[in-house]
């Protein structure tokens, strides 16, 4: 512990994903001083791994009346603030004839009385708008479902709290916390990029370390119970429908299949893992069986579509207080006032909740902190726009105004992907214009613009910014043009060459558990690139 | 409006799913190569149609630089069938209605019927130059393009008149597809076909009614036309194929690759009953005379030099090699191999003002090889091809079937089945 900074801060924040980005938001916009520490990137946990759904509630609506109320309520505020991360595509519950059509009118009646709007469609008509649908439906009902980009998410979330002067810190992770008496003043941070370690001070330290959120507490000295349930996923290689598809009848695994930008997503499974289980993210052979089981119920296409990658994420279930066993579980919003429950002043937890609802989290905890502080703002993040959501002048066609372009590709995706941002990405320069990632659309000048605008780190963060190697090709031809731009821009070229590897090999991990047909020919071919080409050896990872 | 609503625009067969995004088809576009507007064929294709089905805005006109040749579908080693892909979501998500002149220009049958009938008036009009530049300003055909020449006498009218009384005296018999070319612009070329079938012991009939092929309404987004003309064909084709046994010839490779590939890959009519006796004249001739059942006997005093083209649908179609093999039976033939590149007019394309530049810059190193091969003549299947390398060359350009035809000894070839 060799650096002591004196600078103490209203709020320290530790994590980066949704709930964390959105707290140093909202404590930025009441006008509070923000340090916001994420031990790796953005949306690496499960904010970043999880199914995209802008849940109307509706899943919910039967088991859950709260969280679908909630789910509702901020499912329109998404659409409103973030309009460049959310989609609006509406979702079908479908009843198929090994389902009960009783539960329908359950559901519907469910629906309307947490507020969410429903409309029973004809099996017919349902068929007709969504030409993707299992055809042997015996019934449907249009919910208002979306579909949320996670990335885009909590990075604009950040950005805001960094136009409102909240300090942020990837790559720091909490390795101890500071107390003085019953107190918590402050966090000793190790520096992966420096090797070295730092301690920050703050009036209150808030712990949205999502399932980690465990582990954090300990450091503090106070016990969460944390029940770990691992959900597995499927990346399809394109948008095989165009509503968000779920069964009409109490949750089950891998039933709903949501569309999102380019591809789409079936999930999920559940199942509890052990806690220190929660950095080892296998998807085993069984997950898939289930998932594609599953998943043709909904869309029968699917069993001709080719899969591009498995995934699973850890979501941050909390054990009731009155209840250690975790046999009740709850799926609300957590949020724990370390001073009335454990005697810890200034440090509070904010976990549990969904990624639909982290605004509202943040909201919440801020509530909190404000109060500690004796701070009298109100919030507005239900009301104010995030950068690249605000009303634009020039509507999004223009984009595609032009007529003999490929260019056209690039501006509409980064149109798509910043949303009134996009404006910063400069273009009509044919050197810029041109494409570093081919399948999804990621030009040089937004590769560029994120490296310089978006807490770019290495390749891996990059694509979180852009999508580049989320495409079909999986990196095959974009990780070494995207890898030259990140050399030029930073001083430490010597590391790209484990940097390309780390991508390569991250991207390899997801293809593992579903390596057949075509994609085994593209890793095939991936792996002569790199190696027989570059010159890349499994060493450099 | 409900209509739109209805539109399955997800719904795509997963075939552009197999691309491994080697770029190898990239490297054999021909427009690429000359134009850098264009997207090329990966990014138009398998990658554009992802993000097409992701939202269809991302369609961009400037997939009507494609010229459909098909060399790339030929080179990608995964089977993608990106052309079709290409001319598929043009006709899915092309919101500019096709123009008054892609109407005429697509019309081949009825602009030929009226054509033809006055071909005196009409010839020296089109060669005209006041209304070459004209059509150039009003229409947007290109004013260095020249018409193809329509005769006075259709093919078909011919046929009636002189040749079909004869045809019932064979044993043999086949259908010829002529197409339009052949019945409104250049009716030796049919002549020269039944002159061939006749000498190797086959009556040649015509199709009850055939219609255009269609290519060019598709190639103009004119398809629902299309389709119906296509279903018409098919059943016409049904007719003689299936109730009466007799395979259907053509000499057009554009008209039969259309009604063998494009019918179902992009109109979705179904040709599974017709489509393998359907071919072309000089793939006929050739597994006739390889499987025994005929042999040619040509002039000895027949000596040419002559260069052969291959279309892109004939390389699509894998069939140049018959073509190719047929003329150099002729002993009188010296013959000059020419590199397989697209001639750049790819039907109606290359007659659109907007297209020349592009048309002639992909056709100019073929222009070049043929002007430096010191041949007395071209030889093509295609005859769009010949136009434009007649346009475009010192040079002529004939149908290997007219070539086989002049070359021919009609009395020996016919002694030798008559015994
Ligand atoms: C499979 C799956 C599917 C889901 N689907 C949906 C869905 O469709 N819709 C929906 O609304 N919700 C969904 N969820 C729930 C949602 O993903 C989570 O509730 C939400 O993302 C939690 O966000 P968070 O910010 O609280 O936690 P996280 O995103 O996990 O953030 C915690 C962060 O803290 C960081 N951290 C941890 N330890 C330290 C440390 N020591 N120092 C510094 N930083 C640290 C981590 O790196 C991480 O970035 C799903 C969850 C899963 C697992
Ligand atoms: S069909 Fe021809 S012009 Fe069109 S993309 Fe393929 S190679 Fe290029
Ligand atoms: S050649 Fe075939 S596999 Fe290769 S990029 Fe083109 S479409 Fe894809």
């Amino acid at each position: 512990m060799n650096k002591n900074i004196s600078k103490e801060y209203d709020v320290i924040i530790i994590g980066g994903g949704a709930t964390g980005a959105g707290t140093a938001r909202d404590c930025a916009m009441r006008g509070l001083s923000v340090l916001l520490v994420e031990r790796h990137d953005f949306a690496t946990g499960a904010t970043g791994r999880n199914h995209g759904l802008l849940h109307s509630g509706a899943r919910y609506a039967v088991t859950d009346h709260e969280s679908a109320a909630e789910c509702i309520k901020e499912n329109m505020i998404l659409r409103r603030i973030a309009n460049h991360c959310v989609e609006e595509n509406d979702g079908l519950f479908i009843t198929l004839p090994e389902d009960d059509i009783s539960f329908q009118s359950q559901f519907v009646d469910a629906c309307k009385s947490a507020g969410i709007g429903t409309e029973i469609l004809d099996p017919d008509f349902a068929r007709r708008i969504e030409p993707s649908v299992n055809p042997d439906l015996i019934g449907a009902v249009k919910v208002p479902d979306g579909s949320v980009d996670p990335f885009r998410l909590t990075m604009s979330n950040a950005l805001d709290a960094r136009i409102h002067g909240a300090v942020l810190l990837t790559q720091h992770e909490v390795t101890g916390v500071v107390k003085e008496q019953n107190r918590v003043i402050g966090v000793v941070l190790f520096n992966h990029e420096r090797k070295e370690k730092v301690k920050y001070y703050a009036k209150i330290i808030v712990n949205a370390g999502g399932i980690w959120g465990h582990h954090i507490a300990d450091l503090a000295g106070v016990n969460i119970n944390m029940f770990p349930a691992k959900g597995s996923l499927l990346i399809f290689g394109h948008r095989v429908n165009k509503m968000v598809l779920n069964r009409c009848r109490k949750p089950a695994n891998a039933d709903i299949l949501v569309p999102g930008d380019t591809i789409c997503l079936i999930g999920t499974t559940s199942e509890r893992i052990p806690y220190d289980q929660i950095d080892n993210m296998f998807v085993s052979r069984k997950d898939v069986d289930v998932l594609i089981r599953e998943g043709v119920k909904l869309s029968p296409a699917l069993t001709a579509t080719r899969i591009l990658r498995a995934y699973a994420g850890v979501r941050p279930l909390v054990a009731a207080d009155n209840d250690p066993s975790g046999r009740s579980i709850s799926r609300g919003i957590v949020l724990l006032d370390h001073q009335e429950r454990d005697g810890l002043s200034g440090f509070i937890t904010i976990t549990g909740g969904k990624l639909m609802t982290y605004r509202l989290m943040a909201e919440e905890a801020t509530d909190l902190i404000c109060k500690k502080l004796s701070v009298d703002k109100q919030c507005e993040t239900a009301e104010k726009s995030l950068p690249g959501a605000e009303k634009s002048e020039h509507p999004l066609s223009i984009a595609t105004e032009k007529v003999y372009t490929g260019a056209n590709i690039s501006q509409k995706s980064a149109k798509d992907r910043h949303g009134t941002l996009a404006k910063n990405i400069s273009n009509g320069d044919d050197y810029e214009d041109s494409l570093v990632c081919e399948c999804e659309g990621v030009s040089i000048a937004e590769v560029k613009y994120a490296i310089n605008e978006l807490h770019v780190n290495n390749l891996i963060d990059l694509r979180r910014r852009t999508r580049v190697g989320m495409g079909t090709c999986q990196g095959e031809l974009c990780a070494c043009r995207a890898a030259a731009l990140l050399c030029e821009s930073s001083e430490k070229s010597g590391k790209a060459k484990d940097d390309l590897a780390n991508f390569l090999q991250e991207r390899w991990k997801g293809m593992l558990p579903i390596t057949w047909g075509e994609g085994i020919n593209e890793i095939q071919f991936t792996s002569w690139i790199y190696e027989g080409i570059y010159g890349l050896k499994p060493d450099n990872n | 409006m409900k209509k739109e609503m209805f539109e399955p625009f997800n719904s795509s067969d997963n075939n552009f799913e197999q691309c491994v995004k080697c770029t190898i088809c990239t490297v054999y576009c021909p427009v690429l190569e000359v134009n850098p507007d264009y997207p090329g064929p990966k990014q138009s294709g398998p990658d554009g149609e992802r993000l097409r089905l992701k939202d269809q805005n991302f369609y961009d006109e400037s997939l009507k630089l494609c010229l459909n040749c098909k060399r790339c579908e030929v080179a990608c080693p995964h089977g993608v069938k990106i052309g079709d892909i290409i001319q598929l979501a043009r006709i899915k998500y092309s919101k500019k209605k096709p123009k008054v002149r892609d109407m005429i220009l697509a019309n081949t049958d009825i602009v030929g019927t009226m054509a033809s009938t006055f071909a005196p008036i009409v010839n020296p009009i089109v060669a005209l130059k006041p209304v070459r530049l004209m059509m150039d300003g009003v229409l947007k055909i290109d004013h260095h393009r020249i018409f193809p020449k329509y005769a006075g006498m259709r093919f078909e009218t011919w046929y009636r008149r002189y040749a079909a009384s004869k045809q019932n005296d064979f044993k043999k018999h086949v259908s010829y597809f002529h197409g339009c070319y052949v019945n409104y612009n250049f009716p030796k070329q049919g002549k020269d076909l039944v002159k061939i079938m006749n000498a190797a012991g086959y009556g040649v009939h015509l199709l009850e009614k055939e219609k255009c092929c269609g290519v060019a309404l598709i190639s103009n987004g004119l398809i629902n036309q299309a389709t119906k003309q296509a279903k018409h064909n098919v059943e016409a084709f049904k007719k003689s194929i299936v109730d009466k046994n007799m395979p259907v010839i053509s000499t057009s490779s554009t008209c039969i690759f259309t009604i063998r590939d494009e019918y179902p890959h992009l109109l979705g009519v179904k040709n599974d009953e017709i489509r393998n006796e359907s071919e072309l004249a000089t793939r006929f001739l050739f597994r006739l005379i390889d499987s025994g059942k005929l042999t040619l006997v040509f002039k000895k005093d027949y000596k040419k030099r002559i260069a052969y083209h291959t279309p892109c649908h004939m390389e699509k179609l894998g069939w140049s090699i018959y073509s190719t093999a047929l003329l150099k039976m002729i002993p009188g033939i010296d013959f000059v191999s020419l590199e397989s590149r697209c001639c750049g007019i790819a039907g109606t394309y290359g007659f659109k003002k907007e297209n020349y530049k592009t048309s002639q810059g992909v056709g100019k190193p073929l222009f070049d090889q043929i002007e430096s091969s010191d041949v007395d003549f071209a030889a093509t299947d295609c005859e769009t091809c010949k136009w434009q390398i007649e346009m475009s060359t010192t040079k002529k350009v004939e149908h290997p079937i007219s070539i086989l035809a002049e070359a021919l000894d009609v009395e020996a070839t016919v002694k030798l089945w008559q015994k």
